[in-house]
């Protein structure tokens, strides 16, 4: 399953934790939610960088008190159909702040990576090779947008203001608010 | 008019080239049919019976007579030679081929038009007053909240897989056209005690499985703050809306599981953090849209001219279908014009290519290039003219849609049925037209008044049955058709849901019953203009009941 990061298939450093399983220090590391919880105290002492496997049924306020010390937050798509992870990486992103890897897991097709990146997600477990490869052409085919969300992207109220601005000469750097 | 910007024609086009590469990948195979369904469906585009289904958006019911054409175009190039107009003010195509869709989507797109999320677990079509910039009793134009809605919606990131399809309605009329009391969210426009403008926030209710009236969760929000309590709802929804049933995915089934109180309190945390934030609309963005709404050229004119009172006094076929069809428009010397899909024999809301065409250049000719599409499956041509009501009324006699039935008995909401659908237990046009041969006759119609059959062939109730006056619902006995009968629903400012009859009827016994009812109410009824709803409050169901069931 290729990982997806600025747009190119990559090498995943992260080594997923199974349930119960030992956590090596040296390595980073993947770790479900149950385990952040219960051994936050050891999980806050390692150097190596740590992420968690978030499930799309809990909060992710829960989370606030661990994130200065998460590196990466992996969100789940059950299935394509199940968005719930979209809601919760923009809480992520806008309410907490949060700024580590936010990666897309579990059923992650082409059709979808739009919608993630301007939902906030940065990683894409991809499911298929072919929709890897895909992945910067999906990810351009769109220029307008209608909505803010939380990738910067110009909405469209927006740029049609600044058009209408620039149009009459009004200097970029006023119209950002 | 609305008129899109190279925004608005930019995002339509990338949509197109996007939908053919998914067309080209399902061809070959690449992607399943499960893969392909989804996306297929944000694009309107079911699989029915027979065929594929494309349905088209027509934002808040607003045609350009070009736009029309368009309509008509394609029904001529890539389908049968007629179309339906839903019960979601879009229109649908029954025969269209996979591998010509995207020449269908490019051609639509030229008339900026488009499927996208006609169907799909997302934000659909946001449905307004047919009326809408024209109606004597609204307090402003609902579309341009419309508007800013569906371009909150479009391609949302974080809501296109939501737990089910969602639908949003605003009124801004006393008078309810846009039964915002049945949808996931509805919008009532009305002044507060301050006199400010603002929105009565309203969610949960639907019809399907699981009727239910909205509940109000805000009564006042001010404009400013409409599209971020509207993403505040979204979210909860998205997060909390049960995925592990299809039928108790509704946003209603949240509402009611929750209670109408906790769930506002978790919209009501979300929206806090967001409200002031880049959703928040300033004056400027909601003048820029306002501003793209065009209004006719009206000319000075005095209301009822000469010539219509005289017309009126020679030909009794035009004063029935003026006292019948045409409303009183806010402007003077004006009127808004219903052009009823509903002939005798025909099916509810189809209209063929060349009436499309021929609607479109009366449009040209007398309403300033302008028509709208209700959720009755009507037409309307919004800016006529009095003066022209004569030659404009022998116009659409011509092409068949002046039958003066407009919000009487004959003037049925049915959805597809088993003739196209695939969910469909019954059929519901044959239903239709049968109900129409039997109330052919139009004093009875008018004696009857204001009378809305709607008839469902399935659960999924696209025919609203729940709010029709006598409503009709398909449903699968030991492999036949049979209906169930409810009375006393109501989509308006007073929506109700109709009261169940009795056990269901065959097939073909329903016409049968429902001229029993209707003879029931010619009874019961305590005066000629007590309309069958207020027979029905006043007397309940039970003398309803008797006279269907006494001889069955």
């Amino acid at each position: 399953m290729p990982l997806v990061k600025a747009g190119h298939a990559v090498e995943d450093r992260y080594l997923p934790i199974l349930d119960e399983a030992p956590i090596p220090d040296s390595v980073p590391v993947i770790i479900p939610a149950a385990r952040l919880i219960a051994d936050f105290a050891d999980i806050a002492g390692r150097e190596a960088p740590t992420g968690v496997l978030w499930p799309n049924n809990r909060k992710v306020s829960e989370l606030e008190p661990f994130l200065d010390r998460l590196a990466l937050v992996a969100l789940v798509f059950p299935t394509f159909k199940d968005g719930r992870a979209y809601s919760q990486a923009r809480q992520l992103r806008e309410r907490h702040g949060f700024r580590g890897e936010l990666r897309a897991t579990g059923e992650v097709l082409r059709d979808q990576f739009l919608f993630l990146a301007r939902a906030g997600f940065d990683a894409f477990e991809v499911k298929k090779d072919a929709d890897a490869t895909a992945f910067a052409e999906t990810i351009t085919r769109y220029s307008v947008f209608y909505q803010p969300a939380g990738d910067g992207r110009t909405a469209v109220q927006r740029a049609r203001r600044d058009h209408a601005r620039r149009a009459v000469g009004v200097p970029q750097h006023e119209t950002v608010r | 008019m609305y008129l899109y910007d190279d925004f608005d024609r930019t995002l339509v086009a990338e949509r197109v080239s996007e939908f053919r590469d998914q067309v080209a990948r399902r061809l070959s195979g690449e992607l399943t049919e499960e893969e392909f369904k989804p996306l297929r469906l944000m694009n309107g585009v079911y699989l029915q019976l027979h065929a594929y289904m494309l349905r088209i958006a027509i934002p808040y019911g607003t045609l350009s007579s070009d736009q029309l054409r368009m309509l008509a175009h394609v029904a001529r190039r890539y389908d049968r030679n007629y179309g339906h107009f839903t019960t979601r003010q879009n229109i649908q195509f029954n025969w269209i081929k996979l591998a010509e869709l995207p020449d269908a989507m490019a051609d639509l797109a030229r008339a900026g038009m488009h499927g996208m999320q006609t169907s799909g677990n997302c934000v659909r079509n946001i449905t307004t007053d047919q009326w809408a910039g024209v109606a004597t009793d609204e307090i402003e134009d609902p579309r341009i909240w419309a508007e800013l809605l569906r371009q909150l919606t479009t391609l949302h990131p974080e809501f296109s897989f939501l737990p089910r399809k969602f639908k949003i309605a605003v009124t801004a009329a006393a008078h309810d056209r846009a039964a915002v009391r049945v949808h996931d969210i509805g919008l009532r426009l009305h002044r507060n005690g301050a006199g400010e403008v603002g929105f009565e926030v309203i969610v949960g209710g639907g019809l399907g499985r699981t009727p239910f009236v909205g509940k109000t969760i805000k009564p006042f929000l001010p404009k400013r703050d409409l599209l971020s309590y509207v993403e505040a709802i979204l979210r909860v929804y998205n997060q909390f809306g049960r995925r592990d049933n299809i039928y108790k995915a509704r946003i209603k089934i949240l509402v009611h599981e929750l209670g109408a109180e906790a769930f506002a309190k978790e919209v009501e945390a979300e929206w806090q953090p967001i409200k002031n934030g880049a959703l928040a609309l300033d004056p400027a963005v909601i003048a820029d849209i306002a501003a793209r709404f065009r209004y006719p050229d009206y000319e000075t004119l005095d209301d009822s001219p000469p010539a219509l009172a005289k017309a009126r006094a020679t030909d009794r076929r035009f004063a029935a279908w003026l006292d019948n069809s045409v409303a009183n428009h806010k402007v003077p010397g004006y009127a808004i014009v219903t052009l009823s899909l509903k002939p005798e024999d025909g099916p509810p809301g189809d209209a063929t290519a060349k009436q499309m065409d021929a609607i479109a250049d009366l449009a040209d000719r007398y309403s300033f290039g302008e028509i709208r599409v209700g959720h009755e499956q009507n037409l309307v041509l919004p800016h006529v003219a009095q003066r022209d009501l004569p030659a404009l009324w022998r116009a659409l006699d011509t092409i068949g849609v002046a039958t003066p039935n407009v919000g009487l008995v004959t003037d049925i909401i049915s959805c597809p049925g088993l003739d196209y659908c695939s969910l469909a237990n019954t059929r519901s046009i044959p239903v239709a037209q049968e109900l129409t041969r039997r109330f052919r006759d139009l004093d009875l119609a008018r004696d009857l008044g204001r009378l809305h059959i709607n008839i469902s062939g399935c659960i999924n109730a696209c025919g609203h049955h729940h709010v029709g006056h006598i409503g009709l619902l398909g449903v699968e006995k030991n492999g036949e058709e049979y209906f169930q009968v409810t009375i006393g629903g109501r989509a308006d400012e007073n929506a109700e849901l109709g009261a169940l009859l009795g056990p269901a009827v065959p097939y073909g016994e329903v016409a049968d019953v429902v001229e029993d009812v209707v003879a029931a109410y010619l009874e019961l009824r305590a005066r000629p203009d007590e309309i069958f709803l207020e027979t029905v409050k006043r007397v309940g169901v039970e003398p309803f009941k008797e006279r269907v069931y006494a001889t069955r």
